[in-house]
């Protein structure tokens, strides 16, 4: 029981730590490929390759003036950032990083806690992050920051409703809130993305909607409203608000990749593990065989997390009546497509074909009505 | 000092948010600024979320998070940050008010404690209970056999409330465009 416990905190500790790291490095990349995007050296100064910059940075960060503006509503101006951050950091507690880990004879799953609403919690969590740019942009007593929060509020419900259809329909498929469940459930190449290919490119919409990232940050857009929600802030607050959205970009690709990617399940792996196990023993083989599925896993978060940096340094953002329409009157009804035809396919007995035959023919059937209906009334 | 001792310790955590609710709640009518008002009220929603939690009810106390503090607050804030009420309300020195209010009061609390000596609270036996009442799946069949007909006219309810939401934010013609 003690030892449990035990290892149960070292992994809570070092997925903590893991969340905190990988998003100071997000920072580092962010600039290295926003250089390589734009044909620029990027930062080289600090250490081989700019290597310590988000050190430097945090350091800098740290050393400013904390500085809080005569008319803002001092607690709250201060619990804003800490809000933002906690909301951010705790969802990653029920991600499964890893399958089990043999230890003597006990076997203990790589995952914070393994409860049986684990995507719901992630999803509550989600809509609390409101809450810190909300707090934090009313308190600063500025109209661009309440500007920013009052668009940051509205984005997010808008595309929440669309976030949690997408998941009611992982949900449908699994038969299971749990979200090691739903990793087992995509055993070997078995993903969901395949399923419902709709579907992820909707959440993934909503997740950069989620995470205020470039085509969707509209909260912070420097040509109208300054940095709007965080324009009052200076020094470790303003990093806690960076800080928070590296993080969230960190647990959404965590989330995208064990929804729709399989986490730590990849084509081969029975294999594999048979292999290390007939070569290492028992113990050893299985261990070695989680790490390295969890090592799979986090190359998925990493290959999202460029995803999210790629789209940020190409595409310009949107206005924000186009936001708005994208998300109530293009993104809600086709998650409600989405959602039906995943019911119909895993009630079918067929999954695979009944879902592409359903999506395919319900895009084909909704594009050419649409160019016909225009042709003649236009 | 005997008694403290004997407390175990889920019971410390079940005072620690049942203490939380209510300072939430007293915070809730006690501050003069709507804005500190609503946010004392979350840490009242997220109190009551702990309680369900303590008593294995997951699902509810994920579900009171999402729809309370994750939706319908968010929209509290969103409201009076739009119409961005920073004058102090100034109800208690209006006297009908507090006359009425103290009225009201009194009879809720006459009313809760009739109902409380007149109740019968089933004694639990530890032998029978299940620790997994409140899991969804247990839910969900109960929603889906027993329940069925509540559950449905609700979601008729819920279809007529969306129905009326558009039907109100809807553009009546010759309105204004912005």
């Amino acid at each position: 029981m003690e030892s449990v416990l035990l290892i149960k905190g070292i992994i809570i500790l070092v997925i903590f730590a893991l969340s905190l790291g990988i998003a100071a490095y997000e920072t580092y990349f962010e600039r290295v490929i926003a250089a390589y995007i734009q044909d620029r050296v990027g930062p080289d100064r600090a250490g081989p390759h700019g290597i310590l910059q988000p050190l430097a940075d945090a350091g800098k960060l740290f050393f400013k003036e904390d500085f809080v503006p005569v008319m803002a509503d001092k607690w709250l101006f201060i619990i804003g950032p800490g809000i933002a951050m906690f909301t951010a950091l705790m969802s990653s507690a029920v991600i499964p990083f890893g399958d089990t880990l043999k230890i003597g004879d006990l076997l203990v799953p790589i995952q914070g806690m393994d409860v049986n609403i684990g995507i719901l919690w992630v999803f509550g969590v989600v809509a609390m992050g409101v809450y810190g740019m909300l707090i934090g942009g009313w308190a600063s007593n500025n109209k661009y920051s309440l500007y920013g929060a009052i668009r940051a509020a509205s984005q997010a419900i808008s595309y929440e409703i669309a976030l949690g259809l997408c998941l009611l329909a992982v949900i449908l498929v699994t038969g299971s809130l749990s979200l090691r469940e739903i990793a087992t459930q995509q055993h070997g190449i078995n993903w969901n993305v395949f399923y419902q290919p709709v579907g992820f490119i909707l959440f993934f919409v909503c997740a950069l909607a989620e995470c205020n990232r470039t085509p969707f940050d509209l909260p912070e857009t420097e040509a109208e409203l300054v940095v709007g929600y965080m324009t009052e802030f200076g020094s470790m607050k303003m990093g806690l608000y960076m800080f928070a959205e590296y993080v969230n970009m960190f647990i959404s690709s965590a989330i995208m990749a064990s929804l729709y990617f399989g986490a730590y399940n990849y084509p081969g792996m029975d294999f594999v593990r048979e292999f290390l196990i007939s070569k290492l023993g028992d113990t050893t083989g299985h261990n070695l065989a989680t790490l390295l599925g969890t090592a799979v896993f986090f190359l998925k978060i990493f290959m999202f997390i460029f995803t999210f940096m790629w789209i940020r340094w190409t595409l310009p953002r949107f206005k924000y009546e186009q936001l708005m329409k994208l998300g109530w009157q293009w993104m809600v009804p086709l998650a409600m497509v989405n959602l039906v035809v995943m019911a119909v396919a895993t009630l079918s007995g067929k999954p695979l074909l009944v879902a592409w035959l359903g999506m395919g023919g319900f895009l084909l059937v909704y594009f050419t009505g649409r160019s016909m209906y225009e042709k003649r009334f236009n | 000092m005997e008694i403290l001792k004997n407390i175990a310790m889920v019971e410390w955590v079940y005072y620690f948010f049942a203490a939380l609710a209510i300072s939430g709640a007293l915070g809730t009518i006690l501050s003069k600024k709507p804005m500190h008002s609503v946010i004392a009220l979350i840490i009242t929603f997220f109190s009551l979320s702990g309680i369900y939690v303590l008593l294995n009810a997951q699902f509810l106390a994920v579900v009171n998070i999402i729809v309370y503090a994750g939706a319908i607050m968010v929209l509290f804030l969103f409201v009076i940050m739009f119409l961005n009420l920073r004058q102090e309300s100034n109800e208690l020195s209006n006297t009908s008010m507090v006359v009425a209010s103290t009225v009201s009061g009194l009879l809720l609390a006459l009313m809760l404690v009739a109902v409380f000596r007149k109740a019968y609270i089933d004694p639990i036996s530890p032998a029978l209970f299940s620790s997994e009442t409140g899991m969804i799946e247990r839910l969900g069949n109960l929603l889906y056999t027993h329940y069925m007909l509540p559950f449905e006219l609700v979601s008729v309810l819920f279809l007529v409330a969306i129905s009326g939401a558009i039907l109100i934010g809807k553009r009546e013609k010759g309105g204004r465009h912005f």
